[in-house]
Parts: C-alpha cells; sequence; structure tokens
C-alpha cells in the first residue's frame, strides 16, 4: 500500500495525430453549426453583401454597365465579396470570442483537454467557410442575373483568392476579441468595419472616390485584398500582386501578435 | 521514519491511507495585490469525495483553477495525475464543472456532449451519459431552450462524459430547485461509489455533510479546518439569535458565550456559540425581551464558530 504522500501517476498516453484529426474536425463542424444557427450572424454576413450587390451591382446599373474596360457587376463580385469575407471573419472570430472569453465558456474548454489551438482553428475554418458561401452566392447572381462571365479558372482563383483573404480578418477578429468585453465587441466592429470598407472602395469604386481618399485606401488591408481578388480578371489598379500579398502577410502578424497579449494577458488573470 | 507531528495530523484525517489523486501543497496564489490563496495543503485521496467548503470569496475556485492549470501557483506545487495541468493532455483523466454565465445556446444537448467526449481517450458511450445526467428526453433540444436546472445537468454531463477518474465540481448546485440538487447529489454518489475521485466546491455545508467522505473548509485563502463532516459540523455548532431588547448592543456583547452582535432596525442579530445560555441570561436582564427567534447559523456564522475554535491557526481577521 503506498504512502498517503505518494501521488498517483498514471502515464498519460499522448493522443494519436488522427485522434487530434478528429477533434479539430469536429471542433469546425459544431462552430460551423453554432453559427449557422445563429441568426443574427449567419443572416446578416451573408444578407448584407448580397443585398449590396442586388441593390448595386444589378439593380442600379445594367447587365452592361461598365467601367472603362471592366464590366461593373464583374467588378462588385471582387469589392463585395471582400466586404462579404471581412464581415463573416470580423463578426465570426471577434463577438464569438469576446462573448466566450467573457462569459465563462471559453475557460470551461480550456479547463477541458481540447488542445487550445483547436479552439482558435475552429473559429478561422468557420469563417474561412461563410467567406465561401458568400462569394459562392454573389457569383451565382452575378453569373445568372448580371451578365458576369468568368473562366472556370477565374472563378477558383477569385473564390480562392477571397477565402484565403479572410485570413487577416480572422486575426484581426481574435484581436478586438481579446480586447472588447462581450456586450461592446459587436459595436467595435461596426465602427472599425463599415468605415474601413467604404474607405477601401469595397461599396463605391475607388476611381469614383476623392483623390485623397483614393491614396488613403492604399494603408488599408481591405483595399489590397480587392485588389488581389479585382486582379483575377484584369480590374484592378494594375499593381504588383507581391505588394498586396506582403501587407496583408504583415497585417496578420501584426493582429496576432496583438492577440497574442491578450491571450497571455488573458491567462495571467483569471481571477477566483 | 519518525511522524511528525503534522503527519500525525493528516493522518487523522485520511484514515485509509489512499494514494492521492491530487494535491495542492503549500500552494499561495497572489494576484496583483491581492491574496487568494495563502500557504493552502489540499489533498484529494483516491476513490474519495472531498468538499471544499467556504464562503464565496474564499478561494475556493482559485484552488480549482489551479489543479485545472488555469492558472499558476505564486508558490507551492500543484500534482494531478499525470503531471501538470497546465498541458491539455494530461487533463484527458480530469472531468469538470465549472461555473459558466453562458454556453453557446444554438448546439444541441447531444452536440455539446458529443464534442466533449472527443476530448477524451475513452468516453462513455452517449446514451450512458445522457442517463447520468438524466438528459435523455431533451438531447435533441438546443441549450437555449434548457430550463436553470437542465443546463447544470448538461455542464455536468459534459464533466462526466469522457470517464474521466477525477472529477473536479466547482458549486455544482448553485441555482438549482431543492429536488434536482437532491437528484444531482445521487448522481454525484454513483460516480462515487463506482470508484471515481471527487473534489467539489460549495458554500452549503449541507451539501458538504451529505456527499463528503471529508471536508475542507476554506476561509478568507487559507485552510480554517478540515475533518469528517461529524467533526466540522460539530465544531460549526454555532447559532443565531434574534430578538428586541432594553439591552444595549454593548451589553449583549459582552454576554458570554456571544460572538457578534448587529443591530438590524429594532431588532438585534446576536451570534453564539450556544443560544440556551444567552437565552436565560437575556431573559433574566431584561423582562421586556421580545420577539425572539433562534436559527442555526448559517455558513458565515458557522466560520466565525471555527475560527474561534482554531485561535492557534492563524486565522487572518475579517475585513
Amino acid at each position: 500500500m503506498a504512502a498517503a504522500s505518494a501521488a498517483v501517476s498514471p502515464i498519460i498516453q499522448p493522443r494519436p495525430l488522427s485522434r487530434t484529426l478528429a477533434i479539430f474536425l469536429k471542433e469546425a463542424k459544431y462552430e460551423f453549426l453554432t453559427r449557422l444557427r445563429l441568426r443574427a450572424y449567419s443572416l446578416a454576413t451573408v444578407g448584407f453583401p448580397v443585398m449590396f450587390y442586388v441593390l448595386f451591382g444589378l439593380v442600379l446599373n445594367g447587365r452592361d454597365a461598365a467601367i472603362g474596360s471592366t464590366h461593373f457587376a464583374t467588378y462588385l463580385i471582387a469589392t463585395y465579396g471582400t466586404f462579404g469575407v471581412m464581415g463573416a471573419s470580423l463578426f465570426g472570430t471577434a463577438a464569438g470570442l469576446a462573448a466566450e472569453r467573457g462569459l465563462g465558456w471559453l475557460q470551461v474548454k480550456r479547463a477541458s483537454p481540447m488542445p487550445p489551438f483547436a479552439y482558435f482553428a475552429a473559429k478561422v475554418a468557420m469563417a474561412m467557410t461563410f467567406s465561401a458561401i458568400v462569394v459562392a452566392l454573389l457569383f451565382v447572381l452575378g453569373t445568372t442575373l448580371g451578365g458576369v462571365h468568368l473562366t472556370a479558372a477565374e472563378t477558383v482563383k477569385l473564390l480562392g483568392t477571397l477565402v484565403v483573404g479572410s485570413l487577416p480578418f480572422c486575426a484581426m477578429g481574435l484581436a478586438i476579441g481579446y480586447f472588447c468585453g462581450p456586450n461592446s465587441a459587436v459595436a467595435v466592429i461596426n465602427l472599425i468595419y463599415l468605415p474601413l470598407s467604404f474607405c477601401s472602395g469595397l461599396w463605391v469604386p475607388l476611381m469614383f472616390l476623392p483623390k485623397l481618399l483614393q491614396r488613403f485606401a492604399h494603408l488599408l488591408p481591405p483595399y489590397h485584398l480587392a485588389q488581389l481578388a479585382l486582379s483575377v480578371f484584369g480590374g484592378g489598379q494594375n499593381e504588383s500582386n507581391w505588394i498586396h500579398w506582403e501587407v496583408l502577410a504583415g497585417f496578420t502578424l501584426i493582429c496576432l501578435g496583438v492577440a497574442r497579449i491578450g491571450f497571455q494577458r488573458d491567462e495571467g488573470k483569471m481571477y477566483g | 521514519m519518525i511522524a511528525t507531528l503534522q503527519d500525525v495530523q493528516h493522518q487523522e484525517y485520511t484514515p485509509a491511507t489512499r494514494p492521492l489523486v491530487a494535491q495542492l501543497h503549500g500552494v499561495t496564489k497572489n494576484f496583483d495585490q491581492i491574496r487568494a490563496l495563502h500557504k493552502v495543503d489540499l489533498s484529494v485521496p483516491a476513490g474519495e469525495l472531498v468538499a471544499l467548503l467556504g464562503p464565496n470569496g474564499a478561494g475556493k475556485t482559485t484552488a480549482v483553477k489551479l489543479l485545472l492549470g488555469l492558472t499558476r501557483p505564486t508558490s507551492g506545487s500543484v500534482r494531478v495525475p499525470g503531471g501538470n495541468p497546465v498541458q491539455a493532455e494530461v487533463r484527458m483523466s480530469i472531468g469538470v464543472m465549472m461555473q459558466v454565465a453562458k454556453v453557446p445556446e444554438t448546439l444541441r444537448v447531444r452536440e455539446h456532449i458529443d464534442l466533449f467526449s472527443s476530448y477524451y481517450p475513452s468516453p462513455l458511450p452517449l446514451e450512458e451519459t445522457l442517463a447520468i445526467a438524466n438528459l435523455r428526453d431533451i438531447k435533441d433540444r438546443i441549450f437555449g431552450e434548457l430550463s436553470g436546472g437542465q443546463k447544470q445537468r448538461l455542464l455536468f454531463a459534459l464533466a462526466v462524459c469522457g470517464n474521466p477518474d477525477l472529477l473536479i465540481l466547482d458549486e455544482p448546485t448553485v441555482g438549482l430547485d431543492v429536488e434536482s440538487r437532491r437528484l444531482l447529489w445521487d448522481q454525484i454518489r454513483k460516480l462515487v461509489a463506482d470508484g471515481k475521485t471527487v473534489l467539489l466546491t460549495t458554500h452549503y455545508l449541507e451539501e458538504a455533510d451529505a456527499l463528503a467522505d471529508r471536508i475542507v473548509v476554506i476561509n478568507h485563502g487559507e485552510i480554517a479546518a478540515e475533518g469528517s463532516p461529524t467533526e466540522i459540523k460539530s465544531r460549526a455548532s454555532g447559532r443565531r439569535i434574534r430578538c428586541r431588547t432594553r439591552l444595549s448592543v454593548a451589553t449583549v456583547a459582552s454576554l458570554p458565550g456571544v460572538l457578534d452582535v448587529q443591530t438590524d432596525r429594532e431588532y438585534l442579530d446576536i451570534r453564539v456559540t450556544e443560544a440556551e445560555p444567552v437565552l436565560r441570561e437575556l431573559l433574566l436582564r431584561d423582562s421586556t425581551v421580545s420577539g425572539i427567534e433562534v436559527t442555526s447559523a448559517g455558513l458565515e456564522d458557522a466560520f466565525l464558530a471555527l475560527t474561534q475554535h482554531n485561535s492557534n491557526a492563524e486565522i487572518q481577521g475579517r475585513n
């Protein structure tokens, strides 16, 4: 019989990779279901870009409207696509994280044996899925009602660019989620999201904005994602795509750094 | 080896020398300027139910968080099966029920359980978890539609679904009605009968008494008392007398056996170790005493009584 002071130390078997992978998938699946059923999120995330696209891309201008050589309805798939990706990513990660962090659910997850990274990966996967849904819907609407003609290769490239482009905004969402309370997160995101979208030329094409704003747009990450999307069919400002990718990568790293500070602050402060 | 006095005292509390499953050893935890725990020793032997009993803010949740690796001790050591609980994989042998203000409301009961089960190496089948937590009839409901008691039962299900050896239940029956509380107690007893080890925190002496093999009383971040439920109850036998009297507060406070006197409108609230001698004295000195009520002490009073008995334990004064 062991003495009273000897602690039992069973050997903990490390989790096999396949099981870890299964947890990541399950976590992502349920994160997606959680958000899909939360109509405040799913309807707004999908609804706003689609509504704007229908109003400004399809109703307001005819099938043949064009800016220079660029077909208007095609151009707006890229910009409203960027707008939709941003919304899905920011609201998906920041609002969820701020609420779950502030109201104790994240702590329950952190006390469980869940691999901590699975929690964040699930949020990003969910945001990317919603991003893909929004872009696909815009594409279907544009093709059927707006006279948009994209080759299969262009379609895949546009979708891929925008879905990968949700990463910087997921990172931004995590940073916001770590520094906002459960009640203020949505308001803060709206305050950032809407002006940022306008100034990056996502609502009204950049060439219709004042010169000063056109120059200012170069400082904004959504502008760079929109330019990458536009470049798929040659509708952008003809700048090097490398610059756009570099700006987005740099922005992602900065946001992840800020999120990490928030994460560590939380870990140190957990209070009882 | 020569047993020190401390060893002997320790043996008294764990008569069956069972191996320890979880342990806080000399743990101090400070948050900024606030001292949450001070030199706390807490041992949870295998197969026993240990209740950590204390008022709100006593440090119970901090102790739980330390055992779960959610926070690190300022000094001292924390042990759970398999090593340091800061690593997620070490927590595969621990099931936990924590206080949470909001759970994602759009997932169904069975979905929540399915997800948490996947974190563990050999979880219980879904049906068994549903049966233990009495959730069978509502397994397809989304969380937001559950009543308070049902929500609490789901959180309990998430603690047991992984079939862990050690269960840590932080105030599991808070906010439950009497019947739900008793049902949950039955389930907790069954877990212990099945050989599980349980650490439970509560601020109900009644709950600790009903469930625990051993009660550890914590107050102001320090262990105030430790022993079997019978031992603790006998030491926490304070009473509260409420009455109208012409006697001054100072006079009443000077009576032997009076711990504390508070005025509450025209009434006096008197905390005493034993009611009868004080009542006799009161009636003798003031024939107009009226509206007498004697109640058994709440936990706060019990702590007062416990800490007075423990004069050599250097209990920190009330703030």
